[in-house]
């Protein structure tokens, strides 16, 4: 990585270490922009998902607020999008609706055609969501929200390196990405913001990334970013398939081997690399820590470092009880991962359950 | 295969030099930090004194300084309904409780070592100052090596299962040498206070807690003389303890005392200092240490509060759990709901809440 050491330069500097920093990030565009299917310019680069989410819904509906003041989301985003919208409605006088989801987690198109008013101006709906997996019909959405002029977020940062990415399919007008999803460093992500969109910037200064974000370029972060995606694009069927086939194995062998075990999401429409469950009677940190201890490293929406776990909103607005939604256990399986290891995995979660049910 | 020790932690300097210890001697070690229960304030934000976020990033940070996996356990409701409601329902009837035994008896020695063995550890350590020995196949509960931080007192609900599962690593040193220990480790706590008794209040105020929580028991009510004749009012018991004189707000020809309570009437009873004090009490719950009861009467000598010092007595061990214990002198402060706890020298044989002072001068 020269970009730490030898290539030192500011992007924005006019020097000759400076234009060497400025030709990897423009080269860093333009294979993102080959990946996305779309302008280089299009693409703002950013500190991570939180960042992009927050970029483009308070952006966005901020400068949009002279047509209308109305948003639409859904209760299964990450809360970099569903804390934004929150902070919009609280404290400058914007509404939302917050579209109820199936079973799977999955939004309905009539119920998202329905909610659409005169004076809607954004919506963000997650591609695929973090939790459970499941992937939300997004061409479909996009389209119905374009049909009454309203413009269209996705949060893709759990479907960056599993699904397509390509913004003229999905339709969308913004997409928020972060690199450590795909195998790139993390704390550095982009959004893709269409071309003719105007955004309130999150952080004002100088007039980086056509005055859209202020601040110095992450160099190192940005090519590596664009390095890993490439390398998951360029392969991404045969990536896709091994998820797949050691994911169907994973959520298989925890089913049928642990009793009172749910899959959660839908079984199909989900992220390929993503299995996530509820199990009767346990708690998700308890588990954790467990899996933890014999080596595997699970997350669990409930999951708090601070010993106050509470039960997961997304769980809830699926409709499971709040004693099921503070067992969830989320598991992905990678380009490493083999079939021992998720042998052992299935092993490790049906011995810690049964383990913790009999501790009560 | 090397042992697998679970430290009980608090971010406060004994427990963070009791998992150094267990580090340095070459086990493998897990921190765990229990989030117990505490009040909710009116900002909606929850405060106690024992698990703040500050003391709760002290752990963190000393783990990861000790490079241990480190666990926050959600114990608050499990400590709710045994400690937090023990120590009121005590108070309802009229006894002073000590929390830390109960939190002893089903949380630490319970709850938590149950949590460590089924991650397959083979030991507790916590931060104690106390030792354990085996003697002939029994494991005997010492007082710890400094006599000033001893506490035995509230370990004296342990048994052999217990104990066979246990680590004090502190206990073999004096709190100076815990706190060069400290230093010596490079833990940030070194010069950090000690913890307090009643870690569940916000603000170390239980009459407060009391009147918010159970205000059903702070209820004003007479305050008697043995003979019954009413010379005032209370306001409510759980404020007064047995031996107390001020605040007592009646008027009277020589000072009184609380000498006793009667929850069935919510009445506070005084009485002179000659009538406070009783050479006899009982004790129920009684915990004997090695696991079997003793078959007649012995001398030993009793602790009747955290603090009190050992004091020579008879002790006469009951059926159902009790003793009677049997002091030479009488005692002023005789409390019922504190534990009377019995030592062989620095051998804690066990102990018992206290029911009643059986025998009145």
């Amino acid at each position: 990585m020269p970009y730490f050491g030898q290539i030192y330069g500011n992007s924005s500097s006019a020097h000759w270490a400076g234009r060497e920093a400025e030709r990897a990030v423009e080269n860093a565009r333009e294979v993102m922009a080959g990946i996305f299917n779309c302008k280089p310019t299009e693409i703002v680069f950013t500190s991570g998902g939180t960042e992009s989410d927050n970029l483009a819904v308070r952006g966005a509906a901020w400068t949009q607020r002279h047509k209308g003041r109305h948003l639409i989301t859904t209760p299964v985003e990450h809360s970099a999008v569903g804390q934004t919208v929150s902070q919009l409605v609280a404290r400058m006088d914007f509404e939302s609706t917050v579209l109820p989801v199936d079973r799977h987690g999955q939004v309905d198109i009539e119920e998202f055609a329905g909610a659409i008013r005169t004076d809607t101006v954004l919506a963000s709906v997650v591609y695929a969501n973090n939790e459970v997996g499941t992937i939300n019909p997004i061409p479909r959405l996009a389209e119905a929200a374009h049909e009454r002029g309203v413009l269209f977020h996705t949060d893709a940062v759990q479907a960056a390196g599993q699904l397509t990415l390509d913004v003229q399919v999905l339709g969308v007008d913004m997409l928020s990405i972060s690199a450590h999803k795909f195998y790139g460093p993390k704390g550095v992500g982009a959004l893709f913001v269409r071309e003719g969109i105007d955004l309130l910037p999150a952080q004002s200064g100088g007039n980086h990334e056509e005055g859209r974000r202020a601040g110095t370029l992450n160099t190192p972060g940005i090519v590596g970013m664009a390095k890993a995606l490439e390398l998951v694009y360029s392969e991404l069927e045969a990536r896709t398939a091994h998820y797949r086939r050691l994911r169907d194995r994973l959520v298989d062998g925890i089913l049928s081997r642990v009793p009172g075990s749910h899959l959660t999401g839908h079984r199909e429409q989900r992220s390929p690399s993503h299995a996530s469950f509820v199990f009767e009677g346990v708690e998700g940190n308890m588990l954790l820590m467990h899996l933890d201890i014999k080596g595997i490293a699970a997350s669990s929406a409930s999951a708090c470092k601070t010993g106050n776990p509470e039960p997961s909103g997304v769980l809830l607005a699926m409709g499971y009880t709040p004693e099921l939604a503070s067992s969830s256990l989320r598991l992905s399986v990678g380009k490493d991962t083999t079939d021992e290891d998720v042998d052992y995995a299935i092993s490790a979660v049906s011995e810690v359950v049964e383990k913790l049910r009999r501790l009560g | 295969m090397m042992q697998r020790i679970v430290v009980a932690m608090s971010g406060g300097v004994d427990s963070s030099v009791a998992a150094a210890l267990m580090v340095e001697q070459g086990y493998e070690v897990i921190g765990m930090m229990m989030r117990l229960w505490s009040e909710e304030t009116a900002s909606g934000g929850a405060h106690n004194r024992c698990c703040t976020p500050e003391q709760m990033n002290d752990a963190r940070r000393i783990a990861d300084k000790l490079r241990i996996p480190f666990y926050v356990l959600d114990t608050k409701d499990v400590f709710r309904r045994t400690v937090v409601q023990y120590f009121i329902d005590a108070h309802r009837d009229g006894l002073t409780p000590n929390p830390c035994l109960e939190c002893n008896r089903h949380i630490r020695f319970d709850w938590l070592l149950n949590n460590a063995l089924a991650l397959d550890a083979d030991y507790l350590a916590t931060g104690h100052y106390a030792r354990v020995d085996r003697v002939d196949g029994v494991f005997r509960l010492k007082k710890g090596l400094d006599d000033a931080k001893d506490q035995s007192y509230v370990l004296s609900v342990m048994g052999q299962n217990e104990l066979s599962r246990v680590l004090f690593p502190v206990g073999e040193y004096e709190k100076p040498q815990v706190r060069e220990l400290a230093v010596k480790f490079g833990l940030p706590t070194a010069g950090k206070q000690d913890s307090q008794d009643l870690c569940f209040l916000g603000d170390g105020n239980y009459r407060r807690f009391l009147s918010e929580h159970a205000p059903e028991i702070m209820v004003v009510g007479p305050i008697v003389r043995r003979d019954g004749t009413v010379i005032g009012e209370h306001a409510g018991l759980a404020n007064y303890t047995i031996g107390q004189r001020k605040g007592l707000g009646v008027q009277a020809a020589e000072p009184l005392y609380v000498i006793g309570m009667n929850p069935l009437r919510n009445a506070l009873i005084v009485g002179t200092a000659d009538e406070l004090g009783s050479s006899e009490l009982i004790a129920r719950r009684v915990n004997w240490v090695s696991g079997i009861m003793p078959e007649s009467s012995f001398r030993a000598e009793v602790k009747i509060r955290y603090k009190a010092k050992p004091t020579p007595a008879w002790i006469e061990p009951l059926p159902d759990q009790r003793m009677r214990v049997t002091f030479d002198q009488p005692m002023r402060d005789i409390t019922p709901g504190q534990g009377a706890v019995v030592y062989d020298g620095d051998v804690c044989l066990g102990g018992g809440i206290i029911e009643r002072a059986a025998k009145v001068n």
